[in-house]
């Protein structure tokens, strides 16, 4: 315990200043959300992370956002434990044929306004598990995706950069 | 006239500066993991927007379910009538009593655990039976260690309680007090699901206890919940500082008195919340069948702390 604090009272604050700079790998998507509701998630947005049938790299890679170099709650971003307490599914990977079926309930129990956001290029066109007997298609062939994130894996830059970027853009004011 | 008003002070004190205190512990843990963090503001801004979303309901649940985010709040802003937060003075003397206090915290509990009961999701039944083995554990250290105060004082009442004390110079020496303030920590860090007995941050759902109850609820029923539990560790926090620490507290209706009330009051909350921080970052959540010992430890403390009354007056 006393080595633990005096790590703690040695080691600085390692969280990088700034927002990530926008990804040339994120692509918005046509998405319904209104603006008033964009702006509000702009200060909160809960995230659940939905696995359908991913190699968990990319759940490796969204791990890392947790940590304090990405930081992602001094976003006001979080992820939590129940799609109900969600604003936004961050889905991994193609979707199988056993869980596309929770896939599209997880949708359906996140309440009203919701962001999808697919990260990794299985989770875009199923990558090298295209046409594969198990898989069903991408994300987007169960359930309406709003932004998504290229890159086998995407690092935690990008797919952070994804989310903000979503949460930026439709604002009146100039992303930053 | 100015008794009211400042009895109505001190409720929205309690009841708007609660989330408040959630965002500083959250940032001072932030800033011990070496992240930034999320500002101090930001639990006001998850319930801004979780009040605006839809409200998605379980088609099993009952009206068990819908009744009791309503119930939960409501005990919890009764609760903050109850317990004098900047002065003792206040204009519910009627309503003063810790005993009365605790099976107000209790029913809010009791409804929480029927709604985790009722969507009948398997997580959310093992958050309530959980949640009640630690809730049957903490209810006989509570009122023993209230018994250890209320013993000294001469009454249950918080206000005497407080009035009694402050004006006690040996107050820290007195063993019977030091021993009913660990007994009564360790219950409040149990109550308000606190590490190492609950962690408010998990994800796991086999970890979960409080956080299992509510995974159902969405929407303004999630807001109402975690805006009463907020509330719950505000008022735990500030009995714990205004019952054992009395100094500062107004025991007159002065504008002096309650001028020091209100400058004292952010800085014993604030030394509360920073040790609870280094606490939870010190410490790893206790295996669940080593939470009885926990309590029983702390049980043995508030039994010393009555024990020690007998025999030190």
């Amino acid at each position: 315990m006393k080595l633990l604090f005096r790590k703690i009272l040695t080691s600085p604050v390692v969280t990088e200043p700034g927002a990530p700079p926008p990804d040339p790998g994120v692509e918005l998507l046509g998405s319904a959300i209104h603006d008033e509701v964009r702006k509000r998630f702009g200060r909160s947005l809960h995230i659940r992370e939905v696995d359908p049938g991913s190699c968990n790299g990319c759940e490796l890679e969204i791990g890392g956002l947790n940590g304090p170099y990405y930081d992602l709650e001094r976003f006001g971003l979080q992820f939590v434990a129940s799609p109900r307490h969600a604003d936004c599914l961050l889905v991994t990977g193609p979707v199988t044929r056993n869980m596309a079926d929770p896939l599209k309930r997880t949708y359906d129990a996140t309440p009203d306004p919701k962001i999808v956001i697919a990260v990794g290029d299985c989770a875009k066109d199923c990558g090298i598990f295209a046409g594969g007997y198990g898989v069903v298609g991408p994300v987007s062939a169960v359930i309406p995706v709003d932004v998504v994130v290229s890159g086998c894996p995407p690092s935690p830059r990008s797919i952070l950069a994804a989310i903000l970027r979503a949460l930026q853009a439709r604002s009146p004011e100039p992303a930053h | 006239m100015l008794r009211i008003a400042v009895t109505i002070v001190q409720w929205l004190v309690a009841v708007v500066g609660a989330p408040l205190l959630v965002g500083v512990i959250r940032k001072v843990k932030a800033r011990l993991q070496g992240r930034r963090g999320a500002g101090v503001w930001q639990p006001y801004a998850n319930l801004r927007k979780l009040l605006v979303k839809e409200v998605v309901i379980s088609e099993n649940t009952s009206w068990v379910f819908r009744l009791t985010p309503y119930v939960v709040i409501g005990t919890m802003l009764l609760a903050a009538c109850i317990v004098p937060v900047l002065t003792t003075a206040g204009a519910l003397q009627m309503l003063d009593n810790i005993i009365l206090l605790m099976y107000v915290f209790l029913l809010g509990t009791f409804f929480l655990a029927l709604a985790g009961l009722d969507a009948g999701s398997s997580f959310g039944g093992m958050g309530s039976s959980r949640e009640m083995a630690i809730a049957a554990l903490a209810e006989p250290t509570i009122m023993i260690a209230i018994f250890a105060i209320a013993l000294r004082a001469g009454s249950t009442g918080l206000n005497e309680m407080i009035r009694r004390s402050v004006t006690d110079p040996l107050l820290l020496l007195n063993p019977g007090h030091l021993l009913a303030f660990f007994s009564l920590f360790i219950v409040a860090i149990a109550e308000t699901g606190r590490l190492p007995v609950d962690n408010p941050a998990t994800h796991l759902e086999l970890t979960m206890i409080h956080e299992a109850m509510i995974l159902e609820y969405s929407g303004r029923y999630l807001a109402l919940i975690e805006w009463a539990s907020a509330i719950k560790l505000f008022l735990f926090l500030t009995l714990l500082g205004n019952v054992f620490f009395p100094w500062g507290i107004a025991v007159t209706l002065q504008p002096s008195a309650i001028a020091i009330g209100i400058v004292t009051l952010p800085i014993k909350m604030g030394v509360l919340a920073v040790s609870l921080a280094v606490l939870e970052t010190g410490l790893a959540k206790l295996r669940l069948f080593r939470v009885p010992e926990l309590l029983s430890g702390s049980f043995m403390l508030a039994l010393l702390a009555v024990v020690s009354f007998f025999f030190l007056r």
